[in-house]
């Protein structure tokens, strides 16, 4: 069981790099992978989102909710909060 | 005079929850009528999680944004004639089985989530259906207008709305959702959020999406990437709902399982179309159906159970047939397409040698052994000038309406068609699978009643006895179906390439 | 890869789909609202009885009384196919959402005077619920109704509804400061308290009507086409005169979805007169019997905002006079000269000429 991964694939545009830069920097163990079109973030057990991370890569006020403009698809149970996103098993 | 702050949970029920009331003046009951009939105990509905808290003004605003994008680059994509920038001719044909057979199933998808959206007694849970029913009213009409200058340019994308009702191959998806559309809500949500729109979603999005992705269709790709998030809302709602179920009363259990087992099954078979399109239809083919499946369902489908299996659920009965017909399907299919098309709203081919190397290497078990030598003659035929018709009709499964073409895999003997027979009342009826037999005998009075194209062609509700009778009635035209080689799309394909004096043999590859 | 077309001609070989071309004719592109909305719901060939509602087919026009040759006679006047309904609501979300913003970092809704938060903690919130009961009968409508074209513009109202009943709730935390006492109080009242039985009692009775023309009539044309024009208009009016211009603000959105949903439909309307005198006698009949119950209904409402107890001495402006009539400590006054009956009345009127305008027979509009 602790070995599952959850998933998280982001289309590969401008919109989506802070989400992605911020992935990378609060979840350590995420392997990040570029596909045609999209960026595929996966992790063993969880994965998180924090809203603070991404304003400071984005440079401006980001609610959590903008990830539906950029969402491909996801795998986990969903955790949606004010301050962040995580998906975990 | 700071107002105190409230959790993001705590108001978004506030938003969505507490505004209905038990009724006084007409019972709960009457103004709930379905959903208690299925036998699925609910002790609280206010258990109901929303994973995703999208209050209305939240939504309109992020899918404006994405549809304000999504209509840029259909619009883009007309002015500049994007269609000139696919690989080949040839690819359309999996845009025509994509609107015949998937457009029309999102309109159902949204006027049974509207049914739903009304008669579960949860708040939340009627919230959260709503949203799937505009969300996917949205996918029908951008798929309506994303395909709608391909259907300038090409044939059989014309009157898809008008084939879905009468045609032979897309009765098979119109079985499967008005299966689902009679049975109650809680049925019809498990076979669409969850086997469906969660088990198996991405063995659709990917051939589809991908598939346009490697054959330069700009347009399909936008759309897809538009519609996924979307799905990625509905996906959530299936895992939701199949966990509330279950953790509401014990008695539930079995009942979700059942289910479980005869819708992936039903979907599963539907998805036997969208195997031949990935393999076969594709001039570039990303990936084969055996790698989608060993991707998206053996290994995802298999960590989701792991993780279900906590509630006492396991994976759906048969799966291991589905992963033994892997290697198998897309050629069964292809191959019947192939037989039929002539009948049908898009065509076939045989295919050239570039795709016969690549599905041998797919398909190291099974395609040299059993296959390739069917296309090698059927290319003989051709070349002798009797391109391969069947004259006939074929026999269709009384459940899934796939012809019955399906063979013993899994008994280890892939010639020998694969045929149950059950009795009911006197009559007997035939499914192509352990699968599609078991639905049967589950609801024998209502399989029975199914209408099944060729049944009706032979009792003359179809426009007449002759195959152009029939194929007027269902609005079929000569360019749509048929062999593609020769066919007015590839005439015009080539004419607009500067290809005209080219023969039309093997197609090379770009 | 693209490839160099300039001396190839690509002409397209038809300019619409099938569907679309049928009905306007060869030669011409369809619209996105003609492509989207045309001829898309299954009409034949079902497979399988309903478990659920075997009497009728999944779609199935013997679901009401009324009878169209063609379904596809109720196009919507404002040609909302999906994106355009979302592109127009988002926006007017985004004045919406500064409106609320400016509102509430002002403090310009907890800063109105007592009399008039009464008036809103009495007559403005509890009509959550019945936004909530709208959107539960446009669903509804949604479901069972026949065709495209009447029944999309159905979710897009009911998703509006639900939208309106969370700009009240939003108006209630607001005006609370977050607490969710003023929720509780008016979901309290709308269960118990006398003025709000009548309404309650009509739309339970909505949610089981059998015909689904009957309640787009009752829901959509009548209770929506008397409900908003005396509370966004007249009472919030009244309400902007005495200083709730902060109000005025928050609900600004109402009124202009109201407007816009009378374009609909009057257009629905006439398109079903226009079809059969039967269903004109039909429309008729529903119309009459919904506005009387329904005017009736509202008046205690319209009593609650213009004729209450006062509980401090009233400027005695011109829209105040009615007040001073009043007698008893928890009774409104209903006499014939209040403000309530006559606002009332005037909606009322209003909404009858309107329909009468489309080809309903109203034996009497005042």
């Amino acid at each position: 069981m602790s070995e599952k991964k959850v998933f998280l694939i982001l289309q590969d545009t401008e919109d989506s790099r802070p989400i992605i830069e911020a992935v990378g920097a609060d979840n350590p163990h995420v392997s990040i992978q570029r596909q045609p079109g999209m960026v595929r973030m996966e992790a063993t057990q969880s994965l998180r989102i924090n809203r603070e991370t991404v304003e400071e890569k984005v440079g401006r006020d980001w609610d959590v909710q903008e990830l539906h403009l950029n969402l491909v698809s996801l795998s986990g149970h969903v955790d949606e909060e004010d301050d962040y996103f995580e998906l975990h098993w | 005079m700071a107002a105190k702050r409230m959790n993001s949970k705590k108001r978004y029920e506030l938003l969505t929850r507490n505004m209905g009331w038990e009724t006084t003046y007409q019972s709960m009951d009457e103004v709930f009528p379905y959903d208690k009939f299925e036998g699925i105990k609910i002790k609280d509905w206010d258990k109901w999680e929303d994973p995703f808290r999208l209050t209305v003004d939240a939504y309109w605003k992020f899918q404006a944004e994405k549809d304000k994008k999504l209509y840029a680059i259909i619009d883009s994509f007309a002015q500049n004639n994007g269609q000139m920038n696919i690989s080949d001719a040839r690819y359309v044909n999996a845009l025509k089985l994509f609107i015949q057979g998937v457009t029309p199933l999102e309109y159902y998808a949204h006027r049974h989530y509207a049914h739903l959206g009304r008669h579960f007694r949860g708040e939340g849970t009627r919230v959260a259906c709503q949203m799937q029913s505009i969300d996917e009213l949205r996918h029908a009409q951008t798929q309506i207008h994303t395909l709608s200058h391909y259907n300038k340019y090409f044939d059989g994308l014309h009157d898809p709305f008008h084939m879905f009702d009468r045609v032979w191959y897309l009765s098979v998806p119109k079985s499967y959702f008005e299966d689902a559309m009679t049975a109650g809500p809680f049925e019809f949500i498990t076979s669409v959020s969850f086997s469906f729109e969660y088990i198996l979603t991405n063995l659709l999005f990917v051939p589809f999406m991908s598939g346009a992705a490697y054959n330069g269709d700009q347009a399909t790709v936008t759309f897809g990437f538009s519609a996924q998030s979307d799905e990625s809302r509905h996906m959530t709602l299936g895992l939701e709902v199949i966990k509330f179920m279950v953790e509401q009363h014990e008695d539930n259990l079995p009942i979700v399982q059942g289910w479980i087992d005869k819708h992936f099954w039903r979907a599963y078979r539907v998805l036997a179309l969208v195997s031949a399109m990935q393999d076969y239809m594709l001039p570039n083919s990303p990936m084969s159906w055996k790698e989608a499946w060993d991707v998206y369902f053996v290994e995802n489908i298999g960590a989701l159970f792991d993780d279900l299996s906590r509630y006492g659920l396991r994976m759906p009965k048969y799966h291991e047939v589905a992963t033994a017909e892997s290697e198998h399907l897309s050629h069964q299919v292809w191959l019947t397409l192939y037989n039929y098309s002539h009948a049908a709203g898009m065509q076939t081919w045989v295919p050239d040698d570039k795709k016969l190397d690549w599905l041998s290497e797919k398909y190291p078990n099974t395609f040299d052994k059993h296959y390739r030598p069917r296309f090698e003659m059927f290319r003989q035929m051709e070349a002798d000038g009797q391109r391969h018709f069947s004259p006939g009709l074929p026999q269709l499964c009384q459940v899934c309406q796939v012809p019955m073409a399906f063979t013993e895999v899994v008994a280890g003997d892939a010639m020998k068609i694969s045929r149950r027979v059950s009795t009911y009342k006197e009559d007997r009826f035939y499914t192509c699978s352990d699968g599609c037999r078991d639905v049967f005998e589950g609801n024998p009075a209502k399989y029975a009643q199914a209408w099944l194209p060729v049944h009706q062609i032979f009792q003359g509700n179809c426009g007449g006895a002759e195959l152009a009778d029939v194929a007027k009635w269902c609005h079929l035209q000569p360019g749509d179906g048929g062999e593609h080689v020769g066919s007015p799309d590839q005439d015009r394909w080539k004419k607009w390439r500067g290809e005209d004096t080219v023969k039309p043999t093997v197609m090379a590859a770009e | 890869m693209a490839i160099e077309i300039s001396s190839k001609q690509i002409e397209p070989i038809r300019h619409t789909y099938d569907y679309v071309a049928r009905r306007i004719g060869e030669g011409r592109p369809g619209s996105r609202y003609q492509e989207a909305t045309f001829d898309i719901q299954p009409t034949a060939n079902f497979q399988y009885p309903s478990s659920y509602a075997p009497k009728y087919a999944l779609f199935d026009p013997a679901r009401t009384a009324i009878v169209m040759e063609d379904w596809y006679a109720f196009l919507d006047p404002r040609q909302y196919y999906y994106s355009a309904y979302t592109v127009a609501r988002a926006k007017q979300q985004e004045v919406v959402e500064k409106n609320f913003a400016f509102v509430e970092s002002k403090n310009l809704l907890t800063n109105l005077p007592d009399d008039i938060k009464t008036v809103i903690r009495k007559v403005l919130i509890p009509l959550r619920h019945v936004e909530w009961a709208g959107n539960m009968n446009n669903c509804s409508i949604t479901d069972v109704g026949y065709g495209t074209a009447i029944t999309q513009a159905t979710l897009f109202h009911a998703i509006d509804k639900l939208g309106i009943a969370q700009y009240l709730t939003r108006i209630s935390l607001i005006l609370e400061e977050n607490e969710e006492t003023g929720l509780d109080a008016a979901k309290q009242a709308w269960l118990e308290d006398e003025m709000w039985q009548p309404l309650r009692r009509a739309v339970e009775d909505m949610f089981v009507l059998d015909d689904w023309f009957e309640l787009l009539v009752a829901q959509n044309v009548v209770l929506d086409g008397l409900l908003y024009p005396l509370v966004y208009g007249e009472i919030v009016d009244d309400l902007m005169v005495r200083g709730a211009m902060s109000l005025a603000m928050l609900t600004e959105f109402m009124r202009e979805w109201q407007k816009e949903a009378e374009r609909w439909t009057s257009a629905i309307v006439k398109a079903a007169c226009l079809e059969s005198k039967a269903n004109a006698a039909q429309v008729s009949t529903w119309t009459r019997v919904w506005t009387d119950r329904l005017s009736d209904a509202l008046e205690p409402i319209a009593c609650a905002a213009f004729d209450p107890v006062p509980t401090q001495p009233a400027p005695a402006t011109k829209r105040n006079l009615g007040r001073l009539f009043s007698k008893s400590e928890d009774q409104c006054t209903r006499s014939v000269d209040s403000l309530s009956v006559t606002a009332v009345s005037q909606v009322r009127v209003a909404l009858l000429e309107r329909l009468q305008k489309q080809g309903l027979k109203l034996a009497e509009v005042a």
